[in-house]
C-alpha cells in the first residue's frame, strides 16, 4: 500500500512538471502581453523598461526557469491587470467557485443517485421512462440557455430568487461563504441548480446502467436465495458494487465542475474563478492564467489521488493485489 | 409417506402474458422428492433444468414467470404464496447452490458478512452468535482456519473453496431441500469428487432432500436415488436411477447413456446423439426429439403422453425395451 502511494506521488509529480512546461509554452505562444501592458503612446525607452521589468526580454527557457523558481515559492508573479499576486487573486475567488461546485455536486448526487437507482430497479414503469427522458434533456440542453430560463422563470416571472451575485457572506476558516447566510443561500440556489443539471443526468444514467449490470449477477440471485430481505439485497449487495464506477465518475466530475463553471458563473455574475479566468484570458493576464491552470492541474492530480484511495477502499480485489 | 416437494404440471415462460403464451422454457413438468432422497435432474444444456430450479425458488429473471402448475412444498403451494412467505423459506427450508462458484459470492463483501447476514435473515441472533455459527459451518465443509477465512474476500479463495463456502451457506439452516444446480461442473475432477462426497455426507446427516441438476450421468448414478430426464423443456423419462440407467425406455435417455465414455469399448467411436438440440422457440411438431430420433415414425407427429409403468414414466410411443431372453 505504502509503495503504491509513493509510486503514485512520483507519477503525480511528473504530471505536474510536464504540465508546467505545456502551460508555460502554451501561454507564451498565444498573443503578446506587451501590447496590453504598455500604453501605445509610450516611447521606446519606456517600452524597454516595462519589458525588462516583467522579464519578457529574456529567452523563453530562462523565463521558464524563473517561473519555476517562483512556483516553488508559491509565487506566480503579479497580475498585469490588478498588479497583485496572481495566486492571491485566485485564492480569493476559490471559495465562491468551491461552494458553487460542491452544492451542485451535492444536488447531482442527491437527485441522480436515487432516481438512477429507481429507474434501474423498475425499468418498465412509466415513471422510470419519464426519468430517463428527463435525463436526455439534462444532457442536451445547453447550460447557458437553461441558466437564462431559470432566471426568467424563478427571478423575473416568479420573483422567488435573486438573479445574480453571491449575496451577503459570512466568514468561516478565513474565507467568505454565501451558504452561511440565508440570503446568500438564496443566491446560491439557481446557479447551483444550473450547474448541477448536466451532472445529475450523468450520475442518473450511470447509476441506472450500473444497476442493470449488477442485478442479473449470480451473487445478487444468491443473496436472494439466502432469504435476505429485498432492502438488504439492494442496499448492500447491489449498491456496494455500483459505488465503484459511480465514485470514480463523481470524483472526476467534481474537477470538471470547478474547471468548467465558467458559463454558469458568467450568467449569474457569480464572482468565482471561472469569471476571473475569462476576464484574464480576454486581457491576456498571463500570470493569472498560468496560476489558474496550475491550480487546475493540481486539483485534478489531487482528485485522482483521492479517487484511487476510495477505489481501494471500495474494491477489495484492488486493495489486496496492491498489498501482495 | 407424502413427498416433501411435489412439482405438478409446472409451466414456466419467458415473456408473454396470461393472454398470449411466451417462450416455454419449462413445459408441463411434474416430479416429486421425498425427505432425505436425491433426485438427479439431467438433460443437455438449454433443456430447462436451471429454470425449473429457479421456478421452485421463485427467483426467475424477468420476464420469466410461472405460467401454470403447482409447487407443493411440505403441503403448501409455494408457487402462489406471498413474496414474504417465500423469502422465509429461501435459505431456511429450501436452499440453492449455483453452478459457477466464482460468480456466486459478492466480490466486495467478506465471507463473514455474507454468512452472518444469511444466519440473521432467518434467526434473531447477535452478530457474534451468527459469526460463531458461520465459523462452525465453514469448518464442517472442510475449510481450514475458518476464523481467519471469515475476514477474507471471495477472490482470495480457489473455485473449489468458494463452492465449499456456498455449500456451507446453503447448509447453515439445515434446510429440508437443497437445489444444487451443476455445483461441480466448473471444478477440476478431483475437487469435484471430494465435494460430491462431502455434500453427500452432510445432506445425509441432516436428512436433507436434494435436487441435483447435472448433465453428467456418472454423477447421477453415484449420487441419486431417482432421475428425471428433461428434453426441450419437458420431462421425457423419470424413475429410480438403477432402473432407468440400466434399462432406459426413451431413445434420448438411451442415447445419453450410450454417449458416456465408460460405456464404450476401447477403439469404438463415441456414440453421440446425432443433430443438435432444437431452440425452444423452434421445436418440431409432435415429439420434440423427433428430428434426432432413430425410431421415428409418422405416429410421432403427435406429442406422446407421459406413459406410466410402475414407478417410472417415459414420453415415447416406441420405447426402447431391453431384449429379455
Ligand atoms: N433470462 C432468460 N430470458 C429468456 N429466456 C431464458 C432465460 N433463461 C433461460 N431462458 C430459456 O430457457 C431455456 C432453458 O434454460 P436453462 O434452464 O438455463 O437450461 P439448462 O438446462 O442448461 O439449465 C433456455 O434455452 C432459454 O431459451
Ligand atoms: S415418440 Fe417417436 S420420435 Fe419421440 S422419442 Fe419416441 S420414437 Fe422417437
Ligand atoms: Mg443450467
Amino acid at each position: 500500500m505504502v509503495t503504491s502511494i509513493i509510486r503514485r506521488l512520483i507519477q503525480a509529480l511528473f504530471v505536474i512538471v510536464a504540465m508546467t512546461i505545456i502551460v508555460f509554452i502554451g501561454v507564451s505562444v498565444i498573443g503578446n502581453p506587451v501590447d496590453i501592458l504598455i500604453n501605445p503612446d509610450a516611447n521606446q525607452a519606456e517600452r524597454a523598461r516595462v519589458i525588462a521589468h516583467y522579464g519578457l526580454d529574456q529567452p523563453l527557457w530562462k523565463q521558464y526557469l524563473l517561473f519555476l523558481q517562483g512556483l516553488l515559492q508559491g509565487d506566480f508573479g503579479n497580475s498585469f491587470v490588478y498588479g497583485r499576486p496572481a495566486l492571491g487573486l485566485i485564492m480569493e475567488r476559490l471559495p465562491a467557485t468551491l461552494e458553487l461546485a460542491i452544492t451542485a455536486l451535492g444536488i447531482a448526487i442527491v437527485f441522480g443517485l436515487p432516481l438512477g437507482l429507481y429507474a434501474g430497479l423498475y425499468p418498465n414503469r412509466v415513471s422510470s421512462k419519464l426519468i430517463m427522458s428527463g435525463s436526455i434533456l439534462g444532457f442536451s440542453l445547453p447550460t447557458f440557455w437553461v441558466g437564462l430560463m431559470l432566471i426568467m422563470v424563478f427571478s423575473v416571472e416568479l420573483g422567488w430568487l435573486p438573479t445574480n451575485g453571491r449575496g451577503p457572506t459570512a466568514e468561516l476558516l478565513g474565507a467568505q461563504w454565501s451558504f452561511l447566510t440565508g440570503e446568500g443561500l438564496r443566491h446560491l440556489l439557481l446557479p447551483a441548480f444550473n450547474l448541477a443539471l448536466f451532472k445529475t443526468s450523468l450520475i442518473m444514467r450511470l447509476t441506472r446502467a450500473g444497476v442493470q449490470e449488477v442485478l442479473p449477477q449470480d451473487y445478487v440471485k444468491f443473496a436472494r436465495a439466502k432469504g435476505l430481505r429485498e432492502r438488504r439485497v439492494i442496499a448492500v449487495h447491489v449498491l456496494k458494487n455500483l459505488m465503484i464506477p459511480v465514485v470514480t465518475i463523481i470524483g472526476l466530475e467534481f474537477g470538471s465542475l470547478i474547471a468548467f463553471s465558467v458559463v454558469t458563473e458568467s450568467i449569474f455574475a457569480w464572482p468565482g474563478m471561472g469569471k476571473l479566468i475569462i476576464d484574464s484570458i480576454n486581457l491576456l493576464d498571463r500570470p493569472v492564467i498560468v496560476a489558474y491552470l496550475m491550480m487546475m492541474v493540481l486539483l485534478f492530480v489531487v482528485l485522482n489521488f483521492i479517487i484511487d484511495i476510495c477505489y481501494t477502499i471500495l474494491d477489495p480485489r484492488i486493495r489486496l493485489d496492491a498489498k501482495a | 409417506m407424502t413427498a416433501l416437494l411435489k412439482v405438478e404440471n409446472l409451466v414456466t415462460e419467458f415473456g408473454g402474458s396470461s393472454a398470449k403464451p411466451g417462450l416455454r422454457a419449462v413445459n408441463d413438468v411434474s416430479f416429486s422428492v421425498e425427505r432425505g432422497k436425491v433426485l438427479g435432474l439431467v438433460g443437455e444444456s438449454g433443456s430447462g433444468k436451471s429454470v425449473t430450479g429457479f421456478s421452485i425458488m421463485r427467483l426467475l429473471e424477468k420476464p420469466g414467470r410461472i405460467a401454470g402448475g403447482r409447487v407443493i412444498f411440505d403441503g403448501a403451494d409455494i408457487a402462489n404464496c406471498s413474496e414474504e412467505e417465500m423469502r422465509r423459506l429461501r435459505g431456511k427450508r429450501i436452499a440453492m447452490v449455483f453452478q459457477d462458484p466464482t460468480m456466486t459470492l459478492n466480490p466486495v463483501l467478506t465471507i463473514g458478512t455474507q454468512m452472518v447476514e444469511a444466519v440473521r435473515a432467518h434467526e434473531n441472533v447477535t452478530k457474534d452468535v451468527a459469526r460463531q455459527r458461520s465459523r462452525d459451518a465453514l469448518a464442517r465443509v472442510g475449510i481450514p482456519s475458518p476464523e481467519e477465512r471469515l475476514s477474507a474476500y471471495p477472490h482470495q479463495f480457489s473455485g473449489g473453496m468458494r463452492q465449499r463456502v456456498a455449500i456451507a451457506i446453503a447448509l447453515l439452516h439445515k434446510p429440508d431441500l437443497i437445489i444444487a444446480d451443476e455445483p461441480t461442473t466448473a471444478l477440476d475432477v478431483t475437487i469435484q469428487s471430494q465435494i460430491i462426497s462431502e455434500f453427500q455426507k452432510l445432506t445425509e446427516e441432516s436428512n436433507t432432500a436434494v435436487i441435483w441438476i447435472t448433465h453428467d450421468l456418472a454423477i447421477v448414478s453415484r449420487l441419486a436415488d431417482d432421475i428425471a430426464v428433461m428434453y426441450a423443456g419437458r420431462l421425457v423419462e423419470t424413475g429410480p436411477v438403477t432402473k432407468v440407467l440400466t434399462d432406459p425406455h426413451h431413445p434420448y435417455t438411451a442415447g445419453l447413456i450410450a454417449s458416456v465414455p465408460s460405456q464404450n469399448r476401447r477403439g469404438e467411436p463415441l456414440r453421440q446423439i446425432r443433430g443438435m438440440t432444437p431452440a425452444i422457440n423452434r421445436l418440431p411438431q409432435g415429439c420434440s426429439f423427433r428430428t434426432r430420433c432413430d425410431r421415428v415414425t409418422d405416429g410421432c407427429l403427435v406429442m406422446p403422453p407421459l406413459l406410466l409403468e410402475e414407478d417410472r414414466s417415459f414420453r415415447c410411443i416406441h420405447p426402447v425395451l431391453k431384449e429379455t431372453a
